[in-house]
C-alpha cells in the first residue's frame, strides 16, 4: 500500500509555486508576442502624411497622444484621427490632399494645441528681427511627385493648374519651357517640383485636372532617394571640396585586399579554382 | 417616483456624468462649443486647464518620448485628483464603456446567464499583468502600447471624430462580457481600471459599511462589479477601502436598509 502512495507525484509548494510562475510567464509571453506583432503591423503606415511640424515619424508615434486637439483645431477639416479599418496608426492624425489638403494657415492653429510636442513649433518657425514667428512655408509634410506618363503638361497640352494652385507658386512649384518637336512650334510648359521648398501641402494635388491625380504628395523619406558619399560633383566648387578630407587608407580588410593585386591575381587559389 | 429617483440616483448621476462629458467633447469638435477640447487621452478644459491620462503618458515615457510641459502638468492634475478624492471614479463616472458593460451586467442578469453559463475562468489580476505587459511593450514598440489598441479611446474617439470600425471592437467586449466572463473586460483585464486601482488607494471618498443595520440580503454583492471589495459586508462597520472600488454607488442604492453609504475616509481612528 505504501508502495503505490509513494509513486503518486507529491505536489509541494515548491512546485505549486514554479508551475504558477512559468504559467504567468508562459502566458505573458503569448500575449506580449500576439500584442507586439498586432503593433507592429499597425503603426507601419509609410505613406501616411502627417500635420505641419510634425516630427519624424518615429518620434511621432512615440509622442502623440492621439488627443485629436490638432484635428478640432484645423479650420478646413483637412486633418483626420485615423479610425480602426483606416489602416493607420490608430487615433493620429493626417491627411488626404487629394480630399482636402492643407491650406497652410499663416497662424498654424494646429500646431501650438499639440500637448506633447509631437507637432514641434520650433520646426515651422522661423526669426524675423529677433523675434520668433509661425512660418507655415517651413514646414515639410512631405514633397510632391510628378508623374511625366499622366501629367498632360507632358504631353503638350497647356495645364499648370498645379503651378498655379502651389502656395509658393514659382518657388515649390516652376515651369520648365521645353521645345515641342512634335509640332515643331509649340512649347511644353513643364512642371517642376523643386524639393528644398515644397511643404507638401497637397494644394497641387488637389487641384490636378488628371482623373488620379498625376502629382501627388508622398512622405519625403518615400519620395527621395540618396546618393550617399561616394559621389562628388566635380563642377562644383563646394562639392569637390569634400574631395580634400578623403582618406587614402583602405578601411576595409578582406582576404583580397591583404596581397598586392598581381600577387593576389596569381595565387592558386585563383588559378586553379575549379 | 421618489422611491425609484432615490433607487437610481447614483445611477443616473453617473450617466449624466458619463454622457455630458462626451457631449462636452463631442460639441468642441462639432459645434466649436470649447468647454472641453480634445479627448480623454489629453484635453483642455475652458481653453486653460490641460487635463491628460496619466497611464498614456507612463507608456510614452516607457517608449522613450521627451514630453512636452502641457501634457506632464495634465497628467499630473488627473493622477493627483484621482489618487486624492476620486478613487477609481474614473471608470464609473467617466470612462464610456462602462456604459457598454454595464448594459451586458445588466442582461446577465436579467438573463439568468450567471446561473447557467458555463463557467471561464480569468483572474481578476490580469489587469495588473497587462499594465506591466503594456509598459514593457511599450519600451520595444516605441509606441506607447495600450493607446494604440485601446477600446476606451476606441470608442471615446470615434464618438468625437467618427467611429470608423470601432464599433467591432466596442460589440466585442459587450460580447465578452456578455457571454464569456461577468465583468471581464472592466473587473479583470483593462489596464486602465488597474492603473487608477493601484493609484487611487489612498483616496479619501469611500463606501461606508453601517454593519448593525445590515440584514445580509446581499443586494449589494449582486449588483458589485467589484464585488471582493464588499468583504466587510454584514461583518464589520468601516469603510470599503480597496482601490478597486469603482465609487459608482450602485451597493449604497440598492442597500432597503441604510447600512451602506459614501463618505470621507476615516485615516484618523481605525478603530472609530
Amino acid at each position: 500500500m505504501s508502495n503505490l502512495d509513494s509513486k503518486k507525484p507529491v505536489i509541494t509548494q515548491r512546485r505549486r509555486f514554479l508551475s504558477v510562475m512559468a504559467q504567468s510567464v508562459g502566458l505573458s509571453a503569448l500575449g506580449g508576442m500576439v500584442w507586439t506583432g498586432y503593433i507592429e503591423e499597425a503603426k507601419s503606415a509609410p505613406l501616411i502624411l502627417r500635420p505641419p511640424g510634425a516630427k519624424p515619424e518615429i518620434d511621432f508615434l512615440r509622442m502623440c497622444i492621439k488627443c485629436g486637439q490638432c484635428a478640432e483645431a484645423c479650420p478646413f477639416d483637412t486633418l483626420l484621427m485615423a479610425k480602426p479599418g483606416d489602416k493607420k496608426p490608430m487615433g493620429t492624425p493626417y491627411f488626404i490632399p487629394r480630399d482636402v489638403p492643407c491650406y497652410m494657415c499663416t497662424d498654424i492653429p494646429c500646431v501650438p494645441v499639440c500637448p506633447t510636442g509631437a507637432l514641434d513649433e520650433e520646426s515651422v518657425s522661423s526669426v524675423v528681427e529677433g523675434e520668433k514667428v509661425l512660418d507655415i512655408n517651413r514646414s515639410k509634410m512631405g514633397l510632391a511627385v510628378v508623374d511625366e506618363e499622366s501629367c498632360i503638361a507632358y504631353w503638350g497640352i497647356q495645364c499648370d493648374a498645379c503651378h498655379r494652385a502651389c502656395p509658393l507658386m514659382d518657388e515649390a512649384i516652376v515651369l520648365e519651357y521645353k521645345r515641342n518637336d512634335r509640332t515643331g512650334k509649340h512649347a511644353f510648359l513643364i512642371p517642376k517640383v523643386i524639393s528644398e521648398a515644397c511643404t507638401g501641402c497637397g494644394l497641387c494635388e488637389r487641384a490636378c485636372v488628371t482623373e488620379k491625380a498625376a502629382i501627388f504628395v508622398l512622405p519625403i523619406e518615400i519620395a527621395q532617394g540618396k546618393v550617399g558619399g561616394y559621389y562628388i560633383k566635380g563642377w562644383d566648387s563646394k562639392d569637390e571640396k569634400r574631395l580634400e578630407d578623403v582618406s587614402t587608407d583602405v578601411a576595409t580588410q578582406t582576404k583580397r585586399s591583404e596581397l598586392a593585386p598581381q600577387d593576389y591575381l596569381n595565387s592558386d587559389e585563383v588559378l586553379f579554382d575549379d | 417616483m421618489t422611491n425609484f429617483l432615490k433607487k437610481y440616483r447614483f445611477l443616473m448621476l453617473r450617466r449624466l456624468s458619463q454622457i455630458g462629458i462626451l457631449v462636452l467633447y463631442f460639441s468642441a469638435n462639432a459645434y466649436g462649443f470649447k468647454v472641453l477640447t480634445g479627448t480623454l487621452s489629453s484635453s483642455l478644459l475652458f481653453g486653460v486647464i490641460p487635463l491628460s491620462d496619466p497611464f498614456a503618458v507612463m507608456q510614452m515615457f516607457a517608449a522613450g518620448a521627451i514630453l512636452g510641459a502641457d501634457v506632464l502638468v495634465g497628467a499630473l492634475i488627473v493622477l493627483l485628483f484621482y489618487a486624492s478624492i476620486g478613487g477609481r471614479a474614473f471608470c464609473s463616472w467617466v470612462c464610456p464603456i462602462n456604459m457598454i458593460t454595464d448594459l451586458a451586467n445588466w442582461l446577465r442578469r436579467v438573463l439568468l446567464l450567471d446561473k447557467t453559463e458555463k463557467k471561464v475562468w480569468l483572474g481578476r489580476s490580469v489587469r495588473y499583468k497587462v499594465i506591466v505587459l503594456a509598459l514593457i511593450l511599450s519600451a520595444f514598440t516605441s509606441v506607447a502600447a495600450f493607446e494604440i489598441v485601446s477600446p476606451i479611446s476606441m470608442l471615446h474617439r470615434g464618438i468625437v471624430f467618427g467611429m470608423g470600425m470601432g464599433g467591432a471592437a466596442v460589440l466585442s467586449i459587450f460580447l465578452f462580457d456578455l457571454f464569456a466572463v461577468k465583468n471581464g473586460w472592466c473587473g479583470h483585464i483593462c489596464p486602465l481600471g488597474g492603473f487608477y486601482s493601484v493609484a487611487s488607494r489612498l483616496s479619501i471618498i469611500r463606501v461606508k459599511h453601517n454593519q448593525p443595520n445590515c440584514t445580509l440580503c446581499m443586494k449589494c454583492k449582486d449588483v458589485c462589479p467589484e464585488k471582493h471589495i464588499l468583504s466587510l459586508i454584514g461583518k464589520e462597520s468601516g469603510d470599503v477601502t480597496s482601490g478597486e472600488c469603482t465609487n459608482c454607488g450602485r451597493c449604497i442604492e440598492v442597500c432597503d436598509d441604510d447600512a451602506l453609504s459614501f463618505g470621507i475616509r476615516n485615516y484618523i481612528n481605525k478603530n472609530g
